[in-house]
């Protein structure tokens, strides 16, 4: 079978002409069935433009990137936004829509699905929202919510399509550490339940042991691979 | 608050504890796209959630949206009325067919036809009866005040049943036939003083009009119009006798059919029977003649436009400033909902309906304050202000395409909400 991921040779420039600068440089990558990837390296290293490529929310510029069993190079805009559905993204903030419960965030990653009907959607975002531990909290705003419970809300938000993957960047960056800890512990729990690969931007250390790999980046190259 | 979950209670091995992967992922079923319905109801719901989160946004767009509808009901009802009014005497002409010299372009200055065009057109088998009518204007002494005033003088014969004015009854009308009387529209301007209230008050009274003093003898309604403010009839004789002219002139002939006549084909007879001087008309067109002149001849139409065009732009701007600040306040939110898979065109689609629900809910009070207010002011100023079914669905429409006109502005904005720039 495919690899969720698998890269070669991706290189990236943002800026045109005199102002081009390449943040990307020949990285090659692979993610395996269910495996948690780690990213790190210093800032600016390239990290999160990896991210958005392997994310298909940006156009690839030279190499092959294969996400799902799809090729990115060259896809089109509309091949890039049927890819997303399948790939759960967490982000460093949450961006839940103030004007939904937590209940119906959720079930907004579900309303994509023409298979699915209310109730069901419902239903499912439920059970996701019992799976972060906010079973009693599925009809509060986000704004009643703390900062951990609003980043498992959007945890919930990723997982409750089924995705292929999961692509977080910095997902502990505006929590403390507690609660920072829990919530990526509580997303490798529900990943590996789920057999679901996570790859991971963070350069908090304090998160580093959930890796099965953990791989460094500088200068837009992938310097140095290790296992955990 | 923040405790987990506990692991084995929610996963069937506890891979946190064994350390060990799962297996691969199942691969997810494969996805439907949307159906249709759900296509248009989804996106229909998620803005009126949006909408409906912001109460202070969504009053400012309603009363915007209310203001322009009701500044549209009122120009196209002031309008309305004003042209209806302009063909008050007219309308009131009772006839089949009509002739006139071509170029009259309003009752108020009509160009006179020789009155032998009257006899010409009798010796059609089909035409009845040729009613003269005589139009000129004059001034009218304010009983009270003294001031004067231009009044439309209509001089026919009364019994002739070429007009159907309310209160031209058979004793008026034979009252008519006295030397130096005339019948006053009671529906004239206020600004002619109290001639109609004294008429009830005392009964026939002496008024002046041109130089001369006449018998005022009873009160007919035809209302004003752009032209005239106030109304006078009296007969041909005592016409003359007021407006000194070539007694061998009409402004007017109404012509009366033998029952069963064909209509059209009488006018073509006469058409080709007559000299260039006279244009025959039916009645509608003798009507439709008389608005076009003000609605395409004067700038009055145009003002009336012109208002209704600023209350569509106030109201577009309000509307598209109120859909930019909900998309610009939620720009992040929508990026990470074409993160998760939402296309552009999905989001369109909410701000499009975003705007349908505004034009909505903003259109129903408009119509209703506008309803209100066409009764109220219609029975103060004796216009005649009418919430037509048709003028309803036009300016809804027009208030729809103003907010759609500020969707599609406001989309726009949607181009900012960039997924790649959310990590
Ligand atoms: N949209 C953009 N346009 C132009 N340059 C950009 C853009 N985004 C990032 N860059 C530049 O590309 C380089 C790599 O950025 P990137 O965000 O991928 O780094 P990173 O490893 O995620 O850093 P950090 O740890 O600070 O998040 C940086 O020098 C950054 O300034
Ligand atoms: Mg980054």
């Amino acid at each position: 079978m495919d690899r969720p991921v698998a890269l070669r040779g991706v290189s990236f420039a943002y800026g045109e002409g005199d102002l081009r600068r390449l943040v990307l440089r020949d990285v090659s990558l692979e993610v395996e069935p269910g495996e948690i990837v780690l990213l790190t390296g210093p800032s600016g290293s390239g990290k999160t433009t990896l991210l958005t490529l392997v994310g298909a929310l940006r156009a690839m510029q030279e190499g092959s990137c294969r996400v799902l069993g799809r090729e990115l190079m060259g896809a089109r805009e509309g091949d890039r936004v049927r890819l997303r559905r399948s790939i759960g993204f967490i982000f460093q903030n949450h961006n839940l829509l103030g004007f939904l419960t937590a209940r119906q965030n959720v079930a907004m990653s579900l309303e994509l699905d023409g298979n699915l009907t209310e109730r069901q959607r419902l239903a499912r975002a439920g059970e996701m929202l019992a799976a972060v531990g906010l079973a009693d909290h599925t009809e509060k705003p986000p704004s009643k919510l703390s900062g951990g419970q609003r980043q498992r809300v959007a945890i919930a938000r990723a997982l409750a399509g089924q995705p292929g993957l999961i692509l977080a960047d910095e997902p502990t960056a505006a929590l403390d550490k507690a609660s920072g800890q829990e919530v990526v512990r509580l997303l490798r729990d529900l990943a590996r339940g789920r057999g679901v690969p996570i790859l991971l931007v963070t350069h908090d250390p304090r998160i580093l042991d959930i890796a099965d790999r953990i791989v460094a980046m500088e200068d837009g190259r992938i310097v140095e691979t290790q296992a955990a | 608050m923040n405790e987990i979950p506990r692991g084995p209670a929610l996963l069937p091995w506890a891979p946190e504890m064994t350390g060990e992967t799962a297996p691969a992922a199942p691969p997810a079923p494969p996805r439907r796209s949307l159906g249709f319905l759900p296509g248009l109801f989804l996106p229909l719901r998620l803005a009126w959630r949006q909408l409906r989160s912001e109460r202070a946004r969504l009053l400012t767009a309603i009363a915007g949206v209310m203001f322009a509808a009701l500044l549209v009901f009122m120009q196209l009802g002031f309008r309305g009325a004003l042209f209806d009014s302009a063909t008050n005497l007219l309308g009131a002409m009772r006839g089949d067919l009509f002739l006139m010299h071509p170029m009259t372009q309003a009752s108020f200055r009509p160009e006179p036809l020789p009155r032998g065009r009257a006899w010409q057109a009798l010796a059609d088998p089909d035409v009845e009866r040729a009613v003269p009518i005589y139009l000129a204007q004059a001034t009218l002494r304010n009983p009270e005040t003294g001031g004067r005033r231009a009044v439309q003088l209509i001089g026919l014969d009364a019994e002739g049943g070429a007009v159907d004015f309310v209160g031209l009854g058979a004793e008026v009308i034979e009252a008519l036939k006295r030397p130096d009387t005339v019948a006053f529209d009671s529906r004239s301007r206020p600004e002619f003083g109290p001639v109609a209230r004294y008429f009830r008050e005392r009964g026939p009274y002496p008024l002046q009009i041109g130089n001369r003093e006449v018998e005022l003898v009873g009160l007919v309604e035809i209302g004003p119009s752009f032209g005239a403010d106030g109304n006078a009839v009296l007969s041909e004789t005592n016409f003359r006798r007021l407006v000194t002219r070539s007694a061998s002139n009409a402004d007017l002939v109404a012509l009366r059919l033998r029952a069963g006549a064909d209509l059209r084909a009488v006018q073509a007879r006469l058409v080709a029977a007559l000299p260039e001087d006279v244009v025959v008309m039916t009645h509608a067109e003798l009507v439709a003649h008389e608005r076009a002149y003000w609605e395409e001849s004067t700038p009055i139409g145009f003002i009336f436009l012109f208002g209704s065009i600023m209350g569509l732009i106030v109201g577009m701007v309000i509307v598209y400033q109120i859909l930019f600040a909900d998309i610009a306040s939620h720009t992040s939110e929508y990026a990470t909902l074409k993160a998760m898979g939402y296309s552009n065109f999905y989001l369109v689609r909410v701000v499009m309906w975003a705007a349908c629900i505004l034009a909505l809910i903003g259109f129903v009070p408009g119509f209703a304050v506008s309803a209100f207010l066409y009764d109220f002011v219609g029975s103060a100023t004796f216009l005649p202000l009418d919430m037509y079914p048709e003028r309803a669905v036009g300016v809804f429409l027009l208030i729809f395409g103003m907010c759609a006109i500020a969707g599609l502005l406001a989309v726009r904005k949607l181009r900012d909400a960039n997924p790649a720039d959310m990590f």
